[in-house]
């Protein structure tokens, strides 16, 4: 396995590999999102309970999701680049923390529309709604400990040890709503088994979950190129690559 | 279909100012993201290829004063040994 | 120490202070949240582990289904009051049960209705009424379109209000 991953732990590789991901994962998130929020917006049918405001949850599920496994990957690459110091893992993790920190915000605020005229409060300090605020403080004390240090190798480190010790609210937020007493419900796609909704229901959401997905994954790419670069700024084909014209 | 018309579209059943105030943030704050992201790429590239200008601007003014030195020192050589 | 070395410190420090902060809040809030919190029976027998009984007079959240038919609204101003139950699986209420009673002065958020969980916070008052100044509605993980919820005999009306009813709430 080391021998097939070894020409990825190149930079020079990486970031070619990153560029030529880029334009496939951003198209097809343009696609799967267009599709996946007119079929959301104009032809999902309404809750019976919630009426047409059951929209809000075709973004407030799939970037709560995201922001869990964003940071779980944020926390991998870590590990590794802490335990078995690949220093691409700590370019990946640093340009994942800023995503995950944008969708993290878009779950609270949606949350907080969508629990204004349901639950009769823009916000309540229940275990879920806390937890999910909480792994918005740890993306962004990650962030400025990233960008705190000059040396990239001592800031990636400051950065991995938050990004590990924040691990613990991961199950503290996926479990809360069944160990505390919350406002909020529990999990309707992630149930083992048929989801909680009907498929006309379900079908605009796994598109718009894949459409968030695939964004996520072509943002990643242009933060990890520039991190790479940033971080090999001395070498030869960083600067073969920036005086030339093509991207 | 689910909505007859435009307006009752923007309305969402009297849920419109929640379920827009949602889109709109989301919307927003996702484009805020990839403008930076794309922003910040391209100024890295940027600041890369000034500074290896400079760099090269450097070696050349370097090049050329020790060229200029030489052939000074030359000149001089040569003088002498006309002498 | 050189001012790099400072700068670097203070926001590692700062970012330290700050989660110690925060999740030393959370801790707290959670406590709160968990030991206010009373089901109908346990304000009045006391709760089921601590035996702790509510006082008069003492601030607490409660937490329980709608009695069916026990909502009474004002017809001109925003007062209601209602009956709560205990959440019992599968959903059933009898008279025998102990209930508490809720007043409220607000507008009720729309998944209101007999039958749904309720939590609310307010003061307790002699007689098991509960003098409540938020009342939030609890949702399941279901959702249902409207055209299979008629099927399945489910409905559902968000509470409405009179001009008369919101103007004499001022």
């Amino acid at each position: 396995m080391w021998k097939w991953l070894h020409p990825y732990a190149n930079p020079e590789v990486s970031y070619h590999f990153a560029g030529k991901l880029k334009p496939w994962l951003g198209w097809a998130s343009a696609l799967l999102l267009t599709v996946g929020l007119i079929w959301a917006l104009l032809f999902a049918p309404a809750d019976y309970q919630q009426g047409e405001s059951f929209r809000i949850f075709y973004i407030h599920v799939p970037s709560a999701i995201l922001s869990m496994s964003i940071y779980l990957a944020m926390a991998i690459a870590a590990l590794s680049s802490l335990v078995w110091q690949v220093r691409l893992a700590d370019a990946s993790a640093a340009a994942l923390a800023p995503i995950g920190a944008v969708f993290t915000a878009i779950a609270l605020l949606t949350g907080a529309a969508w629990g204004k005229p349901m639950w009769g409060t823009w916000w309540v300090w229940d275990a879920r709604l806390t937890s999910e605020l909480i792994l918005l403080f740890l993306y962004l004390g990650v962030i400025a400990l990233h960008n705190a240090f000059d040396d990239k190798q001592m800031a990636g480190k400051a950065a991995g040890i938050l990004a590990l010790v924040g691990v613990i609210n991961l199950p503290i937020i996926k479990y809360s709503v069944e160990w505390w007493n919350t406002l909020h419900q529990g999990a309707t796609v992630s149930k083992l088994g048929a989801p909680a909704m009907a498929s006309e229901m379900y079908w605009p959401f796994v598109l718009c979950f894949l459409g968030f997905g695939l964004l996520v994954g072509a943002v990643a790419c242009v933060r990890f190129q520039t991190e790479i670069i940033t971080r090999n700024k001395m070498r030869p084909w960083v600067r073969n690559l920036v005086t030339s014209e093509v991207n | 279909m689910q909505f007859d018309s435009f307006a009752s579209f923007l309305d969402m059943g009297g849920y419109g100012f929640y379920v827009w105030l949602s889109f709109g943030a989301s919307a927003a704050l996702i484009l805020l993201l990839i403008f930076s992201t794309l922003l910040s790429h391209k100024n890295a590239r940027a600041n890369i290829a000034r500074q290896v200008k400079r760099e090269q601007r450097l070696q050349q003014a370097q090049a050329q004063a020790e060229a200029e030195a030489e052939a000074e020192a030359q000149a001089s050589v040569s003088e002498s040994t006309s002498q | 120490m050189n001012p790099r070395r400072k700068k670097r410190l203070t926001i590692v420090l700062s970012v330290l202070t700050g989660l110690g902060v925060v999740s030393g809040l959370v801790l707290y809030a959670l406590s709160q949240n968990i030991d206010l919190f009373y089901k109908p029976s346990e304000v009045h027998y006391g709760k089921e582990d601590t035996g702790l009984k509510a006082q008069i007079g003492q601030r607490l959240r409660v937490g329980g289904l709608v009695v069916p038919e026990s909502v009474v609204r004002d017809q001109d101003s925003l007062k209601v009051s209602f009956r709560l139950s205990d959440m019992k699986m599968p959903i059933s209420f009898s008279e025998d049960d102990p209930m508490i009673t809720i007043k409220y002065d607000g507008i009720l958020p729309d998944l209101f209705r007999e039958g749904q969980g309720i939590v609310a916070n307010g003061t307790l008052m002699d007689g098991f009424i509960i003098n409540a100044s938020e009342v939030l509605a609890k949702h399941d993980e279901n959702y249902m379109p409207k055209e299979l919820a008629d099927a399945a005999g489910e409905k559902h009306s968000k509470p409405s209000y009179s001009k008369e009813q919101l103007e004499g709430s001022y």
